[in-house]
């Protein structure tokens, strides 16, 4: 809901409200995703072969964020007009009926999607079942041209024959442990990826 | 197992969380295709012993867009017409394994007496009786936020004026208790026959009550008008309905004069004439149509979430 997010972006800027715990292990810095955020927008651009319309979607949360930000990077560097949207995949979860607490945050997609060039963003790669939530979403708006996937981390684990276009980071994990995007727009003092193994006491 | 049987058993956050989850499925509805598989595999039966078209059309246009599979059923045409109780006619229902069972009854605690006697299946009261229509308000609510959000006000701190039959009217109760936890102050206007007895003692000190129209609703930011309940109510309630009409119909030149910037709601099926006069109900400040609209949004909220069992008891 936009309302619920401009909240969050106006209390994160006033003051960083979580702290990062001690025990989390920092594989990203500030610096290191800014970088990695521009080489995914320069990529994007790069890769153009048709003349279709690019939008950028992101998946909720921290997917949302990151897709802004890409999206922002994007116009600044090729000074086109590039549509944006989000999706929420809490109403296409494949576990929905296991998992009891959902919050539905809302999908927001104006612009047409039909023959629309898609990027989806999100920030871990993980066993793919998201991202196959969010095409069912985007295809019910309608017939992209293509989509593309482009996501911060890829930790491995697929569970789908599923992979990213667009890579920030490949992070070799063990399935147990946790692989965790924190950004300001999330109320963070600074951004940062983080692995958390079970043996040091995962959340 | 997770029901909804009324706005009285809801915290403050489950009424705030049903309304935010319902804001975001509005936009289902204005989609090219407008269907999530949220409930996908889910069953429905929207049990509706009483006459309706709006709540049973919305609830099951809800159900559909849901994916779920919905069926209806009504009183005539149904087992209940030959004399089976309705908790045999239930009973019965649930040998099938629906998931949710919608329920409207003219006896007020149907729902909860099905709830309490169903082991497998989520009862959502889709009005019982005299008791409680927790959908309608809670899409009354809906429309409320919406309107005021657009001048910047949120849905607390407004002043609610309830008008007509309260004393049967199970929309009235319902919304009594959402503006009772959300701390709105609420004017029932009535004439003393049709208002419940002791209503400033069960949904608290923010109600008044008046037997005067124009003084009930000065300076109201919604005033909620309530059809006349002719088939409940004999002959004893009112002298005439003209005189009722003469004291209590909810016109365009009382609002002008003493609620000039005041919202107004009906529930449905109006009355016009009687409780409100046309150039109210087709006039700007009418939100009517809004309500309707928003009853497919509140209704998908309300089934995803009883469907999820994530409501209390």
């Amino acid at each position: 809901m936009t309302d619920q997010t401009k909240q969050t972006l106006v209390s994160s800027s006033q003051q960083p409200v979580h702290a990062i715990p001690k025990h989390w292990h920092q594989i990203l810095d500030e610096a290191s995703i800014s970088k990695a955020v521009s080489r995914i927008c320069y990529e994007i651009l790069e890769r153009e072969k048709t003349s279709a319309k690019l939008a950028i979607v992101g998946v909720r949360t921290a997917g949302e964020y990151l897709a802004r930000r890409i999206h922002k990077r994007i116009q600044e560097i090729e000074a086109t007009d590039v549509s944006f949207g989000v999706v929420d995949i809490t109403l296409y979860r494949d576990d929905l009926a296991t998992n009891n607490a959902p919050i539905l945050k809302g999908t927001e997609i104006s612009f047409p999607i039909a023959n629309a060039r898609i990027v989806l963003v999100d920030d871990v790669l993980f066993t793919g079942r998201t991202i196959r939530a969010a095409l069912d979403a985007i295809t019910d708006f309608g017939r992209p041209r293509t989509v593309e996937l482009a996501c911060l981390i890829d930790r491995g684990h697929r569970e789908l024959p599923i992979r990213a276009d667009y890579v920030g980071k490949n992070v070799p994990s063990s399935r147990e442990d946790s692989v965790k995007v924190k950004l300001k727009e999330m109320g963070y003092a600074e951004d940062g990826v983080y692995i958390v193994s079970k043996d040091r006491g995962a959340v | 197992m997770k029901h909804l049987i009324g706005i009285e058993d809801l915290s403050k956050d489950d009424l705030l969380g049903l309304l935010t989850d319902a804001d975001n499925f509005i936009e289902v509805s204005e989609r090219e295709i407008k269907k999530v598989p949220a409930l996908r595999g889910k069953t429905i039966i929207n049990l509706f012993l009483e006459n309706s078209t709006r709540t049973r059309v919305s609830f099951e246009i809800a159900g559909k867009r849901l994916s779920a599979d919905t069926i209806n059923v009504s009183s005539s045409g149904s087992s209940v017409s030959k004399g089976e109780t309705v908790l045999d006619t239930v009973w019965n229902l649930e040998a099938m394994n629906p998931d949710i069972v919608v329920i409207r009854h003219k006896e007020s605690g149907a729902p909860k007496f099905l709830a309490d006697n169903l082991k497998n299946v989520s009862i959502v009261n889709g009005g019982d009786g005299m008791h409680e229509h927790p959908t309608q308000a809670l899409l009354d609510c809906l429309t409320i936020q919406k309107h005021f959000a657009k001048a910047g006000r949120s849905l607390d701190g407004l002043k609610i004026a309830i008008v007509g039959d309260v004393f049967h009217s199970r929309v009235a109760r319902s919304n009594l208790w959402a503006h009772k936890l959300l701390g709105n102050k609420v004017s029932v206007v009535a004439p003393p026959t049709l208002v419940p007895r002791g209503v400033a003692e069960v949904y608290g000190d923010n109600v008044s009550v008046t037997h005067n129209l124009a003084e009930g609703i000065e300076g109201a930011d919604v005033v909620m008008c309530l059809r006349m309940q002719l088939e409940r109510q004999g002959n004893f309630f009112v002298p005439t309905l003209d005189d009722y009409t003469r004291r209590f119909c909810v016109t365009e030149k009382l609002l002008r004069k003493v609620a000039p910037h005041a919202v107004v709601l009906h529930p449905g099926p109006m009355n016009r004439g009687v409780e409100i006069s046309s150039d109210v109900a087709d006039g700007p400040r009418s939100l009517i149509g809004s309500q309707v609209n928003m009853g497919v949004a509140v209704r998908m909220a309300v089934l995803f979430k009883v469907g999820r069992g994530q409501l209390h008891e």
